[in-house]
């Protein structure tokens, strides 16, 4: 969930009132949203780096508010308002409009050279715009949350935001050689080619994360004015000469990424966020995209969709029993303006572009439960009436973990993921003979494979029980994994029992004696007849010589038993002899 | 010499450090004759024996007072591991609501069931390598429905059944990448897919709890392994009322009867409902679960009905535990630095008792 810092007392006075901290958090909860945290700028460097660090620090009081990650429009202070305010039906959502320029028309041209790299771009003008040190922070802010979320940390889309009193139009869009790009970047003072600049931030902690998506390509994109002055240079860094300030006045915003339709999202929301600050309130200045193949088309596109639903469906899918005309006000507090038309049981939805997170009736749906009030509905048991059933291999695990501890044993529950050395190594196999599943990239060696043996983690658990009084006697029914070609994804897994005794002396008769019982309990006669079980001499890389037998039952290898080998005890930092059984229970089924 | 008393304020008595001097100890008893006073010897009895049955010989022999305030000797029993106990009662919860358990015996799942079609877009942040293991071998899925396939392909980047849809390039190469499932949802998935087959429609319950993975930043309460607990319902004209219906009577078999909904987000429901209980012994109201209806863009390209919904609800299996055995540290119930002592102590899971004890913390 996205967070969103705001300054409390400036949120009450967006609010138009105070709240108690439990007034907003219950008022938060009716929304959707979570007031994760009270805090202050000076506890939040307090916690981070330590008292000394956080003197002078700012001591206002900051509601951070969690934010449910579709709502692109709650993440600012100025979204937030709005939306609770038309919540609480304290103001009628505004109306965004998109207007035509007094004078020349703002042109953004896009050159092929984009299309390797990154293809779409999108432009507005914010007229007129009157920043305060709090809508300045705001409205840096704002970009970051969006970089970080709908433009998933700008791979996708990049914002630029420019003094367009500084520049002039028309402005290119293209990719050049690294080497052929030289600037002044945000806050440095002198110019730097590109490939300069790639240097230096790999040490920014901030910017060295997002180098990578333009790092080997050949061509870098960058935009110029007319005067060949560096807008920026998406999505690392902005040019120095085009820096907003809170005198700025005109601000030219453009978006330019690999997703065209959230880089029109992205432009509507900031805009629709930040006009509110224009002197033509709520009104946004069109620009003009030229696309290399000669066309145009005119942004921010704003548009307002209108969908139809039935007012029974609503009622249906939520389970309660609302006119349309109140359905049609329910809508209309959460930012959704709707009204009943045709046979009056129809309702029209408009719905802005700053709700582009919906996309079907049933996200109108939710919005109507939410304004009724989830805890207002009434509840109801479906009267779906079904005969359950247990999935048989379950029920075969469950019946047999009971007796295993009548036996003596006692559960454990390990990991299913595991290092190489564990499932190969330690028990005097190479990995390559394990059929296992090896996961890409794994942080630590703990996450390189799927066990393919519960052997280890039991060996795991002693080793980290050893204090414990003698005898170890564990066991453990649960899934190992193999590769299997012939399921559809290439894997599956498979039930195993495995026990353990681990003791001063190794227990082979115990163990051997513990297979004969759930054999037993799996009426499962000795002996070579089809439906019975045998052990017969066998011998493995990880058994002691001559203390090792495989198991056939029904016809079928399920598995072995034997005295571990002094290496495997060893490699897995124990001293003691013990004796395992490990078999497949599927063919019990 | 006058007498060296040892120990007697500060002087110890140089004497008596130099060995000229010896301090003896003259101790004396006044000893009278007792009850149990005898010219002959008998032993104090312990225990009845079968010689003592059959002579006879119980009725003269004196018996040692048994010491009921010392503990007996605990049976050599073997022990269910915790987690797998609250499991087995979670089971039953559901057995007894009429819920049909699910397949879920496959840890290895394709990035299609696990995300494609249950309608999470391809670029969205859970499939990062940071949230999600994926595989170097098997790297992708050998199969895929062909044509479910085309239809989910269709409804991610063009819309359709009602919905704008994402507007996006969708790839199956993406959808083909295989990982460690991080939700039982993708079994879910699977079950209902194979429920719309069947024709004509019958409602269906269905459970599973299983094994999921998330390669998450680890701590005391996160593992990159846990199990999750999902229900669902699919039949005619269910609603959000319905669903708090069922978790009603879920939670209430947990002994959990003071529920409250919090609108929340998922990518595949819509409403969603994060379910919150009021905790005695904190005195706050914390989350116990998420749920929601599946999204229309997810039910049908898989061919259910139109009037058919989805709902479902999920819950992790660690975390209830945890509160239940007064468990802080994960890592003391799950994988191999199990505390066995614990799991030697740990009493009968029995869900519907008393909540915990009123020093029970909080875990998240």
């Amino acid at each position: 969930m996205p967070t969103v810092s705001v300054k409390r007392d400036l949120l009450f006075q967006a609010l138009g009132r105070t709240y108690t901290d439990e007034e907003f958090d219950e008022l938060c909860f009716e929304f959707g949203l979570e007031l994760d945290e009270i805090t202050s700028e000076k506890e939040i460097i307090s916690k981070e780096q330590g008292n000394e660090k956080a003197e002078g620090a700012s001591d206002v009081i900051l509601y951070k508010i969690d934010v449910p990650a579709n709502r692109y429009d709650l993440l600012c202070l100025e979204g937030l308002v709005r939306g609770l305010q038309v919540f609480k039906e304290r103001i009628k959502a505004p109306v965004y409009k998109r207007v035509m320029p007094n004078g020349e028309i703002q042109k953004l041209i896009i050159t092929e050279e984009t299309a390797k790299i990154r293809p779409y771009a999108v432009a507005a003008v914010l007229r007129n715009i009157k920043f305060t040190k709090d809508r300045y922070d705001s409205f840096i802010e704002l970009q970051e949350k969006l970089h970080q979320n709908i433009c998933r940390k700008r791979a996708l889309v990049a914002i630029g935001t420019h003094d367009l009193d500084t520049l002039s139009g028309p402005f290119t869009y293209t990719a050049k050689r690294p080497s052929d790009i030289k600037f002044k970047p945000l806050n440095k003072t002198k110019e730097y080619t590109a490939c300069e600049l790639m240097n230096i931030y790999k040490t920014d902690n901030h910017l060295k994360h997002y180098l990578h998506i333009i790092e080997n390509k050949p061509l870098y994109p960058v935009i110029y004015d007319s005067n060949g002055v560096v807008l920026s240079m998406p999505p690392i860094i902005n040019g120095n000469h085009t820096k907003i300030t809170v005198n700025t006045r005109n601000v030219f915003i453009e978006c330019t990424g690999t997703d065209f339709t959230k880089a029109k999202i992205v432009l509507d929301i900031i805009v629709t966020m930040f006009s509110e600050y224009c002197e033509n309130q709520f009104t946004v200045e069109a620009a003009e995209v030229v696309f290399p193949n000669g066309k145009s088309s005119t942004f921010p596109e704003l548009a307002y969709r209108k969908e139809m639903v039935r007012a029974d469906l609503i009622n249906k899918k939520v389970g309660i029993r609302e006119t349309p005309e109140n359905i049609a006000k329910l809508l209309t507090r959460m930012y959704l303006k709707s009204e009943v038309i045709g046979d009056g049981n129809q309702i029209e939805i408009e719905i802005p572009p700053t709700r582009a997170d919906v996309i079907h009736a049933c996200d109108i749906v939710e919005d109507a439960a939410i304004a009724y009030g989830y805890n207002n509905i009434q509840m109801a048991l479906p009267k779906t009436y079904t005969i359950a059933n247990q999935f048989p291999l379950n029920k075969l695990t469950e019946l047999l973990r009971y007796d295993m501890a009548a036996a003596g044993f006692t559960e454990a529950l390990t990991f299913a993921l595991c290092s190489q050395e564990d499932i190969a190594d330690k028990l005097g196999l190479d990995i390559s003979a394990t059929n296992a599943v090896h996961i890409s990239n794994p942080k630590t060696a703990e996450f390189q494979v799927a066990r393919t043996t519960l052997l280890p983690g039991l060996l795991k658990t002693i080793a980290a029980n050893r204090k414990m009084p003698l005898p170890l006697k564990l066991f453990e029914i649960s899934d190992i994994v193999i590769k299997d070609s012939s399921r559809d994804v290439g894997a599956r897994n498979y039930r195993h029992l495995c026990a353990v005794y681990y003791n001063k002396n190794p227990g082979f008769e115990i163990i051997h004696g513990l297979l004969d019982r759930i054999m037993q309990l799996l009426d499962v006669p000795p002996g070579e007849k089809k439906r019975g079980y045998v052990i017969k001499a066998s011998e493995g890389p990880a058994f002691f010589p001559g203390r090792c037998a495989e198991v056939f039952a029904r016809g079928q290898s399920i598995g072995k038993l034997g005295v571990l080998h002094p290496d495997v005890i060893t490699k897995f930092e124990l001293n003691m002899p013990c004796s395992t059984l490990e078999i497949n229970i599927e063919p019990f089924l | 010499m006058s007498p060296v008393w040892p120990g007697v304020g500060e002087g110890k008595g140089e004497l008596f450090w130099t060995h000229w001097t010896e301090v003896l100890t003259l101790k004396t008893y006044w000893v009278s004759k007792g009850s149990a006073f005898s010219t002959s010897i008998s032993k104090q009895e312990a225990e009845l024996s079968p010689e003592m049955i059959s002579s006879g010989s119980w009725r003269d022999r004196p018996f040692k007072s048994y010491n009921f305030s010392a503990h007996g000797i605990l049976p050599d029993s073997g022990h269910l591991h915790p987690l797998l106990k609250v499991r087995t009662q979670f089971r039953q919860i559901f057995l007894e609501m009429g819920f049909t358990e699910m397949p879920t015996d496959n840890f290895i799942e394709s990035s299609f069931w696990n995300f494609d079609a249950l309608f999470q877009p391809q670029q969205h942040p859970a499939r990062d390598q940071h949230d999600t293991f994926f595989l170097k071998d098997p790297a992708e899925a050998l199969q895929l429905p062909t044509d479910y396939v085309h239809r989910v392909k269709r409804v991610h980047s063009h819309g359709g059944y009602g919905s704008q849809g994402y507007k996006y390039n969708w790839k199956l190469d993406e959808a083909r990448k295989n990982l460690l499932r991080t939700h039982t949802t993708a079994a879910s998935a699977r079950a209902l897919y194979r429920l719309a087959q069947k024709k004509p429609f019958t409602p269906a319950k269905y459970f599973s709890i299983d094994r999921v993975f998330r390669n998450e930043t680890l701590d005391a309460t996160h593992l990159a392994e846990f199990h999750q607990i999902e229900g669902v319902v699919a039949d005619h004209g269910l609603t959000l009322g319905h669903l708090m219906g069922v978790l009603r009577e879920f939670f209430t078999k947990l002994g959990i009867t003071q529920l409250r909904f919090k609108p929340a987000y998922n990518p595949y429901t819509e409403p969603s409902m994060e379910v919150f209980s009021y905790h005695q012994g904190l005195k706050k109201w914390v989350e116990v679960g998420n749920s929601g209806l599946f999204r229309p863009e997810m039910l049908l390209p898989m061919g259910l009905p139109e009037n058919v919904s989805v709902i479902a609800w999920g819950l992790s299996l660690e975390r209830p535990t945890m509160i239940k055995y007064n468990i802080n540290n994960i890592r003391e119930l799950v994988g191999h630095k199990v505390n066995l002592q614990m799991v030697y102590d740990s009493p009968l899971c029995r869900l519907d008792a008393e909540q915990g004890s009123p020093q029970t913390q909080e875990t998240t």
